[in-house]
């Protein structure tokens, strides 16, 4: 199982990486620049998904919108940002991969020009209604806020989401728009990826005649932080929301993406998880009922991941009753790790998902983001196999070791989110919190 | 060199592309079979169609088709609940299950060589659900708290109020998941009743589409489903058959949210259904309306005002005619105005702003030329597939899908925008705090306000 590739490098630095798979005649078009916010600092947060809006607004030499010309070649395309990562991707029949490639390298090359401060205003506009939508309006929506601003001190990039603060965003002036561009968006920083109905020699002269123009820039280095300590003891806390059930989050700091310990964490979020079968659904949704729902992601970054286990409180049960059971699933996988039936469940799913990121050229998670993700994060787009091989080589004797290692209960943020003016269903000496 | 910019590079000679093939087999049960080879991949999506859903549901048992469904990975043949899941899970299987209006659809992926254990399962998640009571309580218990927490998720609720307000009595008018007294109300018999006259194998069709030939799927079907025999006491009824809803009693509809800081608007009429032959019109004039990023209304709403984070207008086909319905959620202050705006392009595109040659092409093309797109993987294309056997599309049906879109002229599109969407039909809602949009509501020129609270 892999992803076969060609990589190429351009004078000016931009990594091409060609992915060959004539099965159906379209083509991904991928490029990832190694920007988000985590390259954000206090008071302009939110400015680096901004700015992603900004690429869709039209530049120098085609100033009518990214869109129309691509929708109208039959393309798919969107764009998003996190933490560590800017991606845009077109999906597009192979007839329009000139045309493709042409749009995003006149964006990479020539995006100031074309920006006015009415595009600004509009797209800041249409960024806070992005916001009320899917944070300020949405039920629980404003929880993981609370969360990384308590796992995180204020110096620390991830101590805010990707989306920001509003005032922030309103705060924000076309000339940071330049500065940022000229810091993170070039050849040096970016990846591109075409995967499809390609070949490769014709992929990286295509590469090489839309690209190569655009001015090599200076790559930013590193985000310079001073890794989080865990808190000494718990941090309880309590935010009110406009919800019909209280839920519980837990997170602890754990380690980043692709370091030792990671895809063990990813496999002990598997057995307590995913599926009916695992340890916290069968415990507290299926057999005792006291929770309507859970979730265990190791939300795995590059600075530095955390670990979280979500669980909604059924009507009638208490948050502490919940608590309670899932620490109690924990305390019982300190003791004796996973079984070995567990364990080989786990991993023919997780092998399974990686044959299914094989099932798609382009979009979100297919091949030419896999192929991306390797290369900009590792320097290594041939990381795929070996990717696997963390998961296959990782013992029941790991995964117990890494669960004791990184989720201990004096370490965690714990915060209940509990139906506006009932405080006292929150766990007993939480703190109250405001997010907006 | 730099590259040319004085303009975007033109498009290339277009790609042929050959649509996947699907070959047919009936069992003496009526049973059908379908299978399509795809061989990019090792996996095999396998992709169980009963042709009945909430609208199936009895009058006074809304949800009981989706909570039918939900019941059939909660045991069956000698697997209990967890052992269907653990059986899943050694597999590397996912398994989805959708109840919509018209069907109820039954999807699992895994490795092509785990096809036969897969199949196992899946027949007998089909043909063998224990429909046990502690295990019903439970699934019941948690259906009741999903209605419980959509009433804070203002798209649901939006959803909900304009469904019923749209069809009122009609089997269209309620969402799958049923309502709060009726999942009460239920009983184990009820499942097992409907169970046993829609799950019948002359109204299933089983589509498997995946790393085999088409004689190796088809053989692992019949292996899995040869000893079916059942025949339906009587039928589930065809939506074909229903007669049109009343009109809504107001046209415009207020949920009340306290200090939302949105507000969420649904906006449309019934319309066509799928079988209709102006279908493919239908699609390019969407397109071009509310249907992509480019189109006037996100431009306008989103890209010009900057109300919203996006609006979307879609027809939902169905058996009998679905809505039409615009989705947005706007900033509260500009919820009027968001509204106007909106059903001013919605007038307009069947009055004073007909349908342009631009406009044609560039809807015409993002739907033709972006249709290869839709085959990518297995499950895709079982799919598409399940979309011909539920609607009794011809076989050439993929094939002619381009050519019939690009037949259609700007007078044709426009035409049939005139004929299927209607200014003095649509119903608005809106969910939002009262306080805040009342007053500008009020001044719209579409009468009352009518308060609902969505049950």
């Amino acid at each position: 199982m892999n992803i076969p590739f060609t990589k190429y490098t351009l004078d000016n630095g931009l990594d091409v990486l060609i992915h060959e798979d004539h099965s159906l005649p379209i083509v991904a078009v991928n490029v990832w620049y190694h920007v988000g916010s985590k390259n954000e600092v206090p008071g302009r947060t939110g400015f680096a998904h901004l700015f992603e809006h900004l690429m869709f607004e039209g530049s120098q030499h085609y100033d009518r919108g990214y869109f129309h010309p691509l929708q109208e070649a039959g393309a798919s395309l969107n764009g998003s940002t996190n933490a560590d990562r800017t991606n845009y991707w077109e999906v597009v029949p192979t007839n329009a991969l000139d045309l493709a490639l042409w749009m995003e390298s006149d964006r990479m090359g020539y995006l100031l020009p074309a920006l006015t401060e009415a595009k600004f205003a509009n797209q800041r506009d249409v960024v806070l209604n992005e916001r009320r939508q899917n944070y300020e309006n949405r039920p629980y929506g404003l929880a993981g806020m609370a969360i990384v601003s308590a796992l995180y001190p204020p110096d620390h990039p991830y101590h805010w989401l990707t989306i920001g603060a509003a005032d922030d965003i309103r705060a924000a002036r076309i000339d940071d728009v330049k500065a940022f561009f000229q810091r993170y968006y070039h050849p040096a920083n970016a990846s591109l990826t075409l995967a499809g109905d390609v070949d490769p020699e014709m992929g990286i002269l295509l590469a090489d005649e839309y690209f190569s123009e655009v001015p090599r820039g200076e790559r930013p280095g590193p985000v310079d932080v001073v890794p989080p300590q865990p808190p000494g003891e718990d941090v309880k806390l309590v935010l009110e929301d406009r919800v019909e059930l209280p839920r519980l989050y837990m997170a602890w700091h754990s380690p980043a993406l692709f370091a030792d310990g990671d895809a063990e964490l990813d496999l002990v979020a598997e057995v307590l998880a995913s599926g009916k079968t695992s340890r916290l659904y069968r415990a507290l949704v299926y057999e005792q009922r006291i929770a309507t729902e859970i979730a265990a992601p190791q939300n795995s970054r590059e600075l530095g991941s955390f670990f979280q286990i979500v669980a909604t409180a059924a009507p009638g049960r208490t948050l502490a009753e919940v608590e309670r059971a899932i620490m109690k699933e924990i305390a019982v996988l300190f003791e004796r790790g996973p079984t070995p039936l567990e364990l080989e469940r786990c991993l023919a799913q997780a092998e399974a998902h990686f044959l299914f990121r094989l099932q798609t050229v382009g979009g979100f998670g297919g091949k030419s983001d896999q192929l991306n993700a390797y290369n900009v994060f590792l320097g290594d787009p041939g990381y795929f196999e070996r990717d696997l091989i963390r998961y296959r080589t990782a013992t029941a004797a790991h995964l117990r070791a890494a669960a004791i290692k990184y989720l201990q209960p004096s370490a965690r943020v714990v915060l209940s989110v509990v139906p506006r003016g009932r405080v006292a269903l929150a766990l007993t000496g939480s703190r109250s919190v405001a997010v907006s | 060199m730099p590259a040319n910019r004085t303009q975007p590079p033109s498009l290339g000679p277009e790609r042929l592309f050959t649509f996947p093939q699907i070959h047919r087999t009936t069992l003496d049960s009526g049973l059908r079979i379908w299978t399509v080879e795809h061989h990019q991949v090792p996996l095999v999506s396998v992709l169980a169609l009963i042709p009945a859903g909430a609208s199936a549901d009895p009058p006074d048992r809304p949800g009981l088709a989706a909570i039918t469904g939900d019941m059939l990975d909660e045991g069956s043949g000698d697997r209990s609940a967890l052992d269907v899941h653990e059986a899943l899970g050694r597999i590397g299987a996912t398994l989805e299950l959708d109840v919509g209006h018209d069907a109820t659809v039954l999807g699992l992926t895994t490795l092509e060589r785990n096809l036969d254990r897969g199949l196992e399962l899946v027949r007998d998640m089909l043909i063998r659900p224990r429909f046990e009571q502690r295990e019903f309580d439970r699934v019941r218990d948690l259906r009741l708290n999903r209605l419980l927490q959509m009433k804070d998720m203002p798209p649901a609720l939006a959803d909900r109020a304009f469904t019923q307000l749209l069809y009122r009595n009609h089997p269209y008018g309620h969402l799958p998941i049923g309502s709060e007294g009726s999942l009460r109300g239920l009983m184990i018999r009820d499942i097992t009743a409907f169970h046993r006259r829609a799950y019948v194998p002359a109204r299933l069709t089983v589509i498997a589409v995946g790393d085999a030939s088409h004689q190796a799927l088809t053989a692992a079907i019949v292996r899995a489903f040869e000893g079916w025999r059942a025949d339906a006491p009587d039928a589930v009824p065809e939506p074909e058959t229903f007669p049109p809803p009343l009109p809504p009693a107001s046209r415009l509809a207020l949920v009340h949210r306290s200090a939302a800081a949105q507000s969420e608007l649904r906006i449309g009429h019934v319309a066509l259904s799928r079988t209709s032959p102006d279908y493919h019109a239908a699609l390019v004039a969407n397109m071009i309306l509310g249907g992509q990023f480019v189109s006037r209304i996100n431009m306008n709403l989103r890209e010009a005002k900057g109300y919203t984070y996006g609006a979307r207008t879609a027809f939902e086909f169905r058996r009998a005619p679905g809505p039409f319905v615009l989705h947005a959620s706007v900033q509260a202050d500009a919820t009027a105005d968001a509204l106007r705006e909106a059903i001013g392009e919605i007038r307009a595109i069947r009055g004073d702003r007909p349908v342009t040659r631009q406009e044609l092409e560039l809807g015409r093309a993002s739907l033709t030329r972006g249709y290869p797109r839709s085959f990518e993987t297995a499950d895709q294309i079982a799919r598409a597939a399940a979309q011909l056997s539920l609607y009794g599309l011809p076989d050439d049906y993929f094939t002619n899908f381009v050519p019939r879109v690009l037949a259609l002229t700007e007078t044709d599109v426009t035409a049939i925008a005139a004929k299927h969407i209607d200014p003095s039909k649509l119903l608005s809602v809106v969910v939002g705090d009262r306080e805040k949009v009342l007053p500008s509501l009020r001044a719209l020129d579409l009468g009352d306000v009518s308060d609902v609270s969505v049950t």
